[in-house]
């Protein structure tokens, strides 16, 4: 088929400098293909989330390469960067990172008005990508109206809409309760079977259960890589309650 | 990304706080009102100055006697002058000098010369009522047309009055006042350091009394052959009031006037004991000195100005820290650096422009009111420069903050709370 959607190659990230260096990353390799679902697991201070930002492009990498759909990001311009992150990436942050005192429509719309979609096509697809993650009567509330989980799903709505290549998750539900976990687990489940690449970042073995692919990093490097269902396929929990269904 | 979009979002960023947004509105409005205000009202000063002096009398000239050397001491006839220029025989300014500048021979452009007797305060009273005249002067009826000045009540005194030396006065309005109250003073007899003079008009208000060091309403006028005699002594005149035919046969008159008088006064070099004064060189030089007193409102009201610019600097720097999470949110969601530096330029020319613009309504709603006795009037090319300085602050001041937010990492905002 075509490029891996992600292919990092030989990262390392270094913080600091002279005595007081330290290292985030030591070299890491990874390919995730078109339609994989990865959850990364390590704990704090792993460089599990510099992974994550470089894979964002939010943070540049001190040493390697890093090609996001086949281009090289590191030879891209400021403005090029910022196309790339508004068209290819999605970005779901675990504090959900919404836009206080915009309702739940503008936050979604915010990454179509930036990649210059127009009003009307933009409200479309804003509306779509709430419906999907089912929160379509609570559009016009504000994110200080809304639960945890809600601001959460709307966060994946916004992450969604721009329909990007790659859709990254720093722990989703690292602030969310057991009930709005699973719905927003669930959304992603969807996402998957539909053929979405999703990469998360988690520290919880149930959340990690659910993806297709498990790395495990520990001091900056992948020790452990565990395929838990075939990338062409939906992920293990739907295969699980689809064969007891 | 079009314009509209980047508007959109500055109104909301701005919608965020509002009082904030109108307490540095009101900063940049204040300057700019000042800005307006105050040069309009050193303007109107400047115009209501210029408008008394020629009240006092457009196209006079005043003839006085003067010192010059020790010669032109009064009661010194025949002295000799300390200067090097000729020995001047200094005589003073008589009734003949006044009746021989109205020639229409030698003197086209002299219409009338009234010769004038002042005696500074004078006491009169009436029914026991007293008051000071700080002016009490002796003239002839032209004298009423040369200073400018009509009656409101009664009449004024003619040639008959004076041939005939009638003890008649006209009085201002400080005086019918401070004499008679509610009292109708025409036919009245006052009192003048004993002398009785019967009341025959009262002049009209002269309003410069607010730019003059003296009141002009203070004042009572009668013919000087009455005063000679009785209030001052005859003989010498303290100046001669000369009406030219026209504002601009002013230079001219003041050329035939002093080639009459050096002529009478038996004078050929350059020292004369007599001085002309004309209006048009006090005019100019109170004009100039009241330029410098606008420049300086001026300069005040831009320092307000200014402040008010920096005003908005410290707001849209408070702006952009506080707001770092979302510039990171934004950028992380693909916000080019273009969109956040619009956002924050356009927010900050929204400010300035909104209080320019209400600077300017309320600097010219301001000035149609009188500030400290002055009706001010605006200068137009101050609107422009203060509404174009305002604006030019919101865009300069507020790039620099701007171009902060717009130069932050996404990763390095983010982490920001």
């Amino acid at each position: 088929m075509n490029a891996p959607v992600l292919d990092v190659r030989a990262v390392t990230k270094v913080y600091g400098d002279g005595g007081a260096t330290v290292h985030a990353l030591s070299g890491v390799t990874l390919r995730v293909d078109r339609g994989d679902y990865v959850a990364i697991m390590g704990q704090s201070g792993s460089g599990k989330s510099t992974l994550m930002n470089i894979l964002g492009c939010l943070d540049v990498p001190t040493a390697g390469r890093y090609l996001l759909d086949g281009t090289d990001v590191g030879v891209l311009s400021e403005h090029q960067l910022s196309i790339l992150r508004n068209r290819r990436i999605g970005f779901i942050f675990q504090s959900f990172n919404l836009i206080p005192r915009m309702s739940a429509l503008a936050n979604v719309e915010l990454p179509l008005a930036y990649g210059g979609v127009k009003p009307a096509e933009r409200r479309r697809r804003a509306l779509a990508a709430l419906e999907l993650v089912g929160l379509s009567d609570r559009v016009g509330h504000e994110p200080n109206e809304l639960s945890g989980g809600q601001q959460q799903r709307v966060a994946v709505a916004r992450a969604l809409a721009t329909s990007p290549s790659l859709l990254l998750a720093d722990e989703p539900t690292g602030n969310l309760d057991t009930g709005s976990t699973r719905d927003v687990l669930d959304i992603l489940d969807g996402l998957s079977t539909s053929g979405r690449t999703i990469v998360l970042i988690t520290h919880e073995d149930e959340v990690a259960a659910r993806a297709k692919r498990v790395l495990k990093l520990v001091d900056g490097d992948i020790v452990e890589d565990r395929r838990q269902a075939p990338v062409a396929g939906p992920p293990p929990r739907v295969l699980e309650t689809g064969g007891v269904r | 990304m079009r314009f509209y979009e980047v508007f959109r979002f500055a109104l909301r960023g701005l919608g965020a706080d509002k009082p904030r947004s109108a307490l540095t509105t009101l900063g940049i409005l204040i300057g700019v009102a000042a800005v307006i205000l105050l040069v309009a009202v050193g303007n109107g000063s400047s115009l209501q100055i210029a408008n008394s002096i020629s009240s006092l009398g457009a196209g006079t000239l005043t003839v006085s006697s003067s010192t010059t050397g020790r010669g032109g001491m009064p009661g010194r006839v025949g002295g000799q002058s300390t200067g090097t220029g000729p020995r001047t025989q200094a005589r003073q300014l008589t009734l003949q000098d006044a009746e021989a500048l109205v020639d229409p021979q030698n003197a086209p452009n002299v219409e009338s010369a009234s010769p004038v007797v002042n005696t500074n305060s004078a006491t009169t009273t009436y029914e026991g009522a007293s008051h000071d005249i700080s002016q009490f002067v002796g003239t002839y009826p032209g004298y009423f047309k040369a200073s400018s000045k009509s009656v409101a009540a009664g009449a004024l005194f003619d040639k008959a009055d004076v041939d005939a030396a009638a003890k008649v006065v006209v009085i201002g309005q400080t005086v019918a006042e401070g004499l008679f109250g509610r009292v109708d003073p025409l036919n009245q007899k006052i009192n003048v350091d004993g002398t009785y003079f019967t009341v025959v008009g009262v002049l009209a208000a002269s309003g410069s009394s607010a730019s003059g060091f003296q009141d002009a309403d203070d004042i009572a006028i009668a013919p000087i052959t009455a005063v000679q005699g009785t209030l001052t002594s005859y003989g010498s005149l303290s100046q001669i009031v000369v009406q030219a035919r026209s504002a601009d046969a002013v230079d001219a008159a003041q050329a035939e006037i002093t080639a009459i008088l050096n002529q009478r006064h038996g004078i050929t070099g350059s020292t004369t004991d007599f001085t002309v004064y004309n209006q048009a060189t006090v005019q100019s030089a109170v004009a100039d000195s009241n330029q410098t007193f606008t420049v300086l409102l001026g300069a005040v009201a831009a320092i307000s100005l200014l402040v008010g610019g920096i005003g908005v600097t410290n707001i849209m720097l408070v702006t952009v820290t506080e707001r770092t999470r979302e510039i990171g949110i934004r950028k992380a969601i693909g916000a080019p650096k273009g969109a956040i530096l619009g956002q924050f330029v356009v927010e900050a020319t929204i400010l300035s422009l909104l209080g320019g613009v209400l600077g300017v309504a309320v600097g010219l709603v301001g000035s149609r009111f009188e500030i400290v006795g002055v009706k001010p009037v605006v200068v137009p090319s101050s609107v422009f420069l203060a509404l174009g300085v305002s604006v030019a602050i919101g865009l300069f001041f507020g790039s620099y903050p701007a171009n902060r937010a717009a130069n932050l990492r996404p990763i390095e905002a983010l982490r920001h709370q």
